[in-house]
């Protein structure tokens, strides 16, 4: 199995206290991974150090065979390692036609040009299109992403990261603050996640994490205490001992 | 100014509607307005003027608040770096031609827009305005102790421009220098029009939504930034040089913080992130400035005052802002 994405012995201390110990992770292409972990487990400085909001006290991150470890955030999802945020984070006066068209603009490097809009290009809108009916938004195309319902907010965060290609892909959280009812429709938009694609999801919803994922990694006190199959976790002594119970119940709905 | 959305499959948008994107109406409408004033005011063209510099000076400041987000109080920093650009070279070097001044004006603004983007975006929020105060202030300074090159306090003289297109003399009622002034507004504004829908202005107009995301995107925010300054820093530039050109002086109020903040005020009261507020308030406030200056000399600032407290207050989005609200929910009530 050829190895996409590495984490390599990631240590991060803030003031003595280890909140990254020692993490090593490898996903393939193709791979749905699930990251969890207990509240202070580390998953956000995870997720900071792996898209380089934050700098590692040691350790690698390989994406291919480069090591972009030292890389700039920017730099990073230029190279395919794009980032979904637990709270949307859109841009509330544009469409979300604008959105997915300034994401595609952007991956094939047009984003900078100061003439022409992209409404002028027929494969651009058609590409546009294709991704908003995807996730279901193209009636929604036209309506500032302001005035659009959160669990589509959501879906559309999703659609964008999606449209500037990723070859791994992180999701924080991705149904967060959607009600019940719709968070079928962001778990079908994900089982639709083009297949080559790896792609690592951190959450707390159990029920989520155990129908999408295919392999779970459990994070406890910064460090990697399980990665397997999602059918040994629930059983996993340390991995009970680490959540005390609190989400051994949710086995029972896998 | 969402339309409502019809038929979902969206249609690339009709001829008329790119007209109106692109800046043509705009540019019809400064057109009209100008020979209006031409007209109405053929003794008062110098203030009208002034007022073209003045809405280039607000037009740039509001790519870079308006559009970006960054709260600045030392844009004049780069309207002064262009008039004293254009001077100098008038001044010193003989360079009289009005086209190449101008184009000197909006290299200087430009480069004074790096400068000054460097140190201002190295910060954010309350510390990012406390440094565009700074920059102003260190602008007039250098501005003042160069005064071998710009006259210091005295202001710079001595800059006779030519003939525009070696046919048009710059004439004692000011004729020539309005008309050039409203050409280049004109097509400053038709220009910035096109930039502000382009994926770039896209990406500006992100940057003030949420930086975070754009970042997320591979995009250096920063990068953004720094290139709009440029950008508004010719804009300004210009705008100075149009000053020096018709004034035929440039003083150091051009590089005050006064006028900075009088440019901020005129932004807010017409309204930010749209071309047009930025004119409407620069056309108001100076009217205002000039009609209640007239009337009483020693209490116009406070009517000005009260009126953008009233404008703050109760019409948030400045004035060309509210109205396209008001006209937006009355055409949704309609529907």
């Amino acid at each position: 199995m050829s190895t996409l994405f590495e984490v390599r012995n990631l240590r991060k201390n803030f003031g003595g206290l280890a909140v990254t110990n020692d993490v090593s992770i490898g996903l393939a292409p193709g791979d749905r991974v699930a990251l969890i972990g207990p509240n202070g487990a580390g998953k956000t400085t995870f997720v900071n150090l792996v898209t380089g909001n934050l700098k590692p006290d040691s350790g690698n991150v390989f994406l291919g065979n480069e090591d972009i470890t030292t890389l700039r955030a920017a730099e990073r999802v230029r190279r395919g390692l794009i980032r979904s945020f637990q709270v949307t984070r859109l841009f509330l006066d544009m469409t979300p036609e604008e959105h997915v068209a300034l994401a595609i603009l952007q991956r094939e490097g047009q984003a900078g040009r100061v003439v022409g809009h992209y409404s002028g290009r027929p494969a651009l809108m058609q590409e546009v299109r294709e991704i908003l009916h995807q996730f279901g938004l193209l009636e929604l195309s036209n309506i500032k992403a302001q005035e659009i319902a959160y669990g589509q907010q959501r879906l559309l965060e999703i659609a964008l990261a999606l449209a500037l290609r990723p070859k791994v892909l992180l999701l924080d959280e991705p149904a967060a603050g959607v009600p019940q009812s719709e968070t079928a429709r962001i778990e079908a938009a994900l089982k639709r996640l083009p297949a080559d694609l790896a792609v690592l999801m951190i959450d707390h919803d159990m029920d989520l994490v155990f129908r999408f994922a295919k392999r779970v990694i459990v994070l406890a006190a910064g460090t990697v205490i399980f990665d397997g199959l999602p059918k040994d976790v629930i059983a996993d002594a340390r991995v009970r001992e680490a959540y005390l119970g609190n989400y051994a119940d949710a086995g029972s709905v896998a | 100014m969402t339309a409502p959305v019809e038929h979902s499959a969206t249609v690339s948008p009709p001829v008329i509607r790119r007209l109106i994107d692109g800046g043509l109406i705009g540019a019809l409408a400064i057109a009209v307005i100008g020979a209006a004033g031409y007209y109405l005011f053929p003794n008062n063209l110098a203030l009208l003027t002034r007022m073209t510099a003045m809405a280039l000076l607000v037009l740039s400041l509001d790519l870079v608040t308006g559009y970006c987000g960054v709260a600045t109080l030392g844009h004049a920093a780069l309207f002064g770096a262009g008039a004293y650009g254009a001077g100098i070279a008038a001044a010193h070097f003989g360079i009289s031609e009005p086209l190449t001044m101008t184009l000197i004006g909006a290299v200087a603004g430009a480069v004074a827009g790096l400068v000054a983007g460097f140190v201002i975006l190295r910060a954010h929020g309350l510390a990012q305005l406390v440094l565009s105060i700074a920059v102003i202030h260190l602008f007039h300074e250098a501005a003042n102790k160069a005064s071998r090159w710009t006259g210091g306090s005295d202001g710079l003289s001595g800059i006779m421009p030519n003939a525009v297109f070696g046919l048009f003399e710059f004439d004692l009622w000011g004729q020539t220098a309005y008309i050039y002034g409203l050409a280049l507004l004109i097509l400053v504004f038709v220009a910035l029009k096109i930039l502000v829908r382009s994926p770039f202005g896209m990406l500006a107009r992100g940057v003030r939504e949420d930086p975070v995301r754009v970042g997320a995107m591979g995009v250096s925010v920063h990068s953004v930034l720094l290139r709009v300054y440029v950008i508004s820093g010719a804009v300004a530039g210009i705008g100075g040089a149009l000053s020096a050109i018709s004034t035929q002086v440039v003083g150091l109020d051009s590089l005050s913080f006064t006028l900075s903040a009088e440019a901020l005020v005129m932004l807010v009261l017409g309204g930010t992130g749209s071309l047009y507020g930025a004119l409407i308030g620069t056309i108001v406030f100076m009217f205002f400035e000039d009609t209640l200056s007239a009337i009483n000399p020693f209490h116009w600032l406070t009517i000005i005052g009260a009126l953008l407290v009233m404008v703050v207050l109760f019409a948030p989005k400045g004035l060309y802002g509210s109205a396209v609200a008001l006209v937006g929910r009355f055409r949704r009530r309609q529907a």
